[in-house]
């Protein structure tokens, strides 16, 4: 009874070496980030990739209440990812679905290892990951902005974990997929790394690739990935002057 | 980068650096804030390099107060328990003062003494390895303040907004004619007139922001200038009233100075202490 | 978690209250300063980030199509939710809408809709069966003090800023055409101003530490013709008759200001 008349361009799948929205297949959407933005939290960073728009706040570490939770040794991570109403084409009813959670577990254990936990114990670290608007890689990006806000609210860590997609559309191997790859494409592997180390902390895969292709995907990753982490420490020290 | 026999640098003293910046080979001696991986020396922190000879450290820009045996701190009374009081001390640590310490081995009702709300100046006596923390009021100059202010800095700007041998936080207290108490936990009391106070309030804040910057002084000095230039009252100012706490702020600056904290801390990186005094930049 | 306020801070600001100031060396009838900017969420058809002082609100509306509510079934709908965000203060916990919350979007979503701000009547594709429903969602990214007149203020500008596709009716057929958007019918600005009584005196916009120590506060929502569409008093202390007369026309004056701060469309 209801018909929809949209304006959203569909991808047409001609392009081979240029991609829906003119990039190259190793080239990311344009990246903002910006730290210390809110008041009250301990520390806070903003991040622009693409249409994406994330806000991440940190409290901690701090006073954890829930006795059941708490480490004797060393703080706990908690990390909650929680996407607005208003951020996706379709309103999202409010609080946590499955996806959520699952997003929320995988970036704790991205962000953890490279946290100095034991210098804490008995506490609790707190990230909150808000996407204000969602343009696909979504979780990358809000990793991504979580360890520039981990720096700003002074929790010590070994290093500053980025994070960043690969995957496959048009039957190309591509770095940063947009929403529309994503949504049509063939592969999408998000990755999170320690930039010094090159150590991986999150890695997941929804698709069909083949091991070079894989390689290939985890390379142009990394690639991307040492690229943020570019940008990650210019927003950090920009605070300072 | 600089090569004294095998030691090597990557960084010069006060750069700003953040997590994961190498400093140094293993050559030079890991302080606080930093962490030793791979035979190098690295970063744990967004703050300031600090080389005191061989010994590297980084002085955060941003951190917690984790509570040290020793310290002096200003922390407001949440709780009374059972021949106990609780306080915040501005730490993911809570603290507790033993009623004992107030009343000896007398039973007396402790909210005789303080009650929630209270806001008290307190030696750090004790902190156990999973970081229980026991206050105490054994002390010249602590005790319960009463009226005033209270503003929040971050604790490793403390030496800062003390200034070599008192002389950031005298300046302050001598233009405003506040007493200010400074807790080594970032908590701070200023009590004055009102105008003075906003005064005072508005020139820690300051502080607080440009801490990592060099002629803090001299801007520091202009603004109390600047602030009082338009508050100044008529030629005559009132004393303002002593009450029973105000012998803490002089004796205090003192104590604060002078002592030096204990070896307490087991689970830091480096297992290194923060020196009294050190300053964030000269 | 409740935060406890120290009484030296309790003291401190009632005793500048009471000499005609106040700690951040404001008005009694001044607010903080206001930042408004409209169109920030390009998936939202309507959003607004506002600021008053360091409180700050990002709302976005998303309309959809559905049914009427049984009662109403020539009008529109509108649904105003709203989330105190965990990373908005030390003390906001995850979860659903706590009572601050549901009073938070109750307040905005009645002066919304008592002032008749959006055309409802407008707003039905086929009576009794399919009407456009509104949905305005309040995300409060940071607290600093007066969620109300922040929520309302930025509320008001988010709806101007909507836009929602044409509709027309084809053989039996609801074509809901995105490529021509217009403009959700906004045919009123009421706004909310906020008074917190501290040591006898009523002051404006109150911000973080007026708010933790205030013996109470009431909020009034005045149309743009100076009449009342909402109040809500707050606080565990009570308001004399006088003081409720006198925000009351206070607030008139006061939102002919703070309407200023909405874009002109």
């Amino acid at each position: 009874m209801i018909t929809i008349i949209t304006n959203n361009e569909l991808s047409t799948g001609i392009e081979t070496s240029k991609r829906a929205d003119g990039r190259a297949f190793d080239e990311l959407r344009p990246i903002k980030i910006e730290a210390g933005v809110l008041k009250r939290a301990d520390g806070s960073a903003y991040l622009e990739l693409g249409g994406n728009k994330i806000l991440v706040a940190v409290y901690g570490p701090r006073e954890l209440h829930i006795r059941r939770l708490m480490q004797p040794n060393r703080a706990v991570l908690r990390c909650r990812y929680n996407m607005a109403p208003f951020s996706v084409d379709g309103r999202k009813r409010p609080g946590p679905d499955r996806r959520s959670v699952e997003i929320s577990k995988i970036t704790s254990e991205a962000l953890s290892p490279a946290v100095f936990l034991e210098k804490f114990p008995r506490s609790t670290i707190d990230v909150f990951i808000e996407v204000l608007e969602a343009e696909g890689g979504t979780r990358c990006a809000g990793i991504t902005a979580a360890s520039v806000a981990l720096a700003d609210a002074g929790v010590p860590m070994r290093d500053i974990i980025v994070s960043c997609a690969a995957g496959k559309a048009d039957g190309q191997v591509v770095l940063d997929l947009s929403e529309t790859e994503d949504k049509e494409g063939e592969a999408d592997m998000p990755i999170a790394i320690m930039p010094r180390t090159g150590e991986i902390t999150l890695l997941q895969s929804d698709g069909h690739l083949t091991s070079e292709e894989f390689e290939k995907a985890l390379d142009l990753a990394i690639n991307g990935c040492k690229k943020i982490s570019e940008e990650q420490k210019k927003a950090i020290l920009s605070r300072y002057g | 980068m600089h090569l004294g026999g095998q030691s090597v640098i990557f960084v010069e003293d006060k750069e700003i650096v953040i997590p994961g910046d190498i400093l140094a080979d293993e050559d030079y001696h890991a302080g606080r804030g930093t962490f030793k991986e791979n035979n190098k020396i690295t970063s744990s922190l967004v703050g300031l390099v600090a080389i005191r000879d061989k010994n590297i450290s980084v002085i955060p820009l941003q951190s917690k107060y984790i509570p040290k045996r020793g310290d002096v701190v200003i922390g407001e009374i949440t709780d009374i328990r059972f021949s106990m009081w609780n306080l915040d001390i501005n730490s993911p640590y809570s603290g507790i003062l033993p009623a004992s310490d107030v009343f000896g081995k007398e039973k007396r009702d402790l909210s005789k003494a303080f009650n929630v709300g209270d806001v008290l100046f307190l030696r750090v006596v004790d902190v156990d390895e999973v970081k229980k923390v026991k206050l105490g009021l054994k002390g010249r100059g602590l005790g319960k303040f009463r009226g005033g202010i209270l503003i929040n800095i971050t604790p490793t700007k403390v030496p800062r907004l003390i200034g070599k041998k008192g002389s950031m936080i005298n300046m302050i207290k001598d233009e405003t004619r506040c007493e200010v108490t400074v807790g080594q936990n970032g908590v701070v009391w200023v009590k004055g007139k009102p105008d003075m106070e906003r005064v005072a309030e508005k020139v820690i804040n300051m502080i607080e922001e440009q801490a990592h910057t060099s002629g803090l002084t001299d801007r520091v000095r202009n603004m109390l200038f600047e602030l009082l230039g338009k508050e100044k009252p008529l030629e005559k100012q009132e004393e303002t009233e002593e009450t029973e706490e105000t012998e803490e702020t002089e004796e205090t600056e003192e104590t604060e100075e002078t002592e030096e904290t204990e070896e307490t801390e087991e689970t830091e990186e480096t297992g290194e202490e923060e020196e009294d005094g050190e300053e964030l930049i000269q | 978690m409740v935060t406890i306020i120290p009484e030296i801070i309790r003291e401190s600001i009632t005793n500048l209250v009471k000499n005609g100031e106040r700690s951040d060396g404001r008005a009694f009838y001044e607010y903080r300063g206001i930042s408004l900017e409209t169109g920030v969420i390009e998936k939202a058809e309507g959003s607004a980030r506002v600021k008053i002082g360091n409180t700050q609100i990002m709302i976005g509306t998303k309309p959809q199509i559905g049914e009427p509510f049984p009662d109403t079934p020539n009008v529109g709908v509108l649904m105003t939710n709203s989330e105190l965000l965990p990373m908005a203060a030390p003390d906001f916990e995850p979860g659903p809408p706590d009572e601050r919350s549901v009073e938070l979007s109750r307040v905005t979503d009645r002066c919304i809709r008592e002032a008749g701000v959006v055309d409802l009547d407008k707003l039905v594709i086929i009576e009794g069966e399919k009407v456009w429903m509104i949905f305005l969602d309040l995300h409060v990214l940071d607290y600093d003090g007066n969620l109300i007149d922040a929520a309302v203020l930025g509320s008001i500008a988010a709806l101007i800023n909507t836009k929602i596709p044409e509709t027309r009716i084809e053989d039996g057929e609801i074509i809901v055409d995105h490529e021509k958007m217009i403009s959700l019918p906004v045919k009123e600005k009421a706004l909310m101003t906020t008074f917190a009584k501290i040591g006898g005196e009523l002051i404006v916009d109150p911000s973080l530490e007026e708010e933790q120590i205030m013996d109470a506060r009431i909020s009034i929502g005045i149309r743009e013709d100076g009449s009342i569409c909402a109040m809500q008093k707050g606080g565990a202390n009570p308001l004399t008759k006088e003081e409720v007369i006198m925000a009351i026309s206070k607030s008139q004056e006061i939102t002919k200001e703070l309407r200023e701060h909405l874009p002109k469309n």
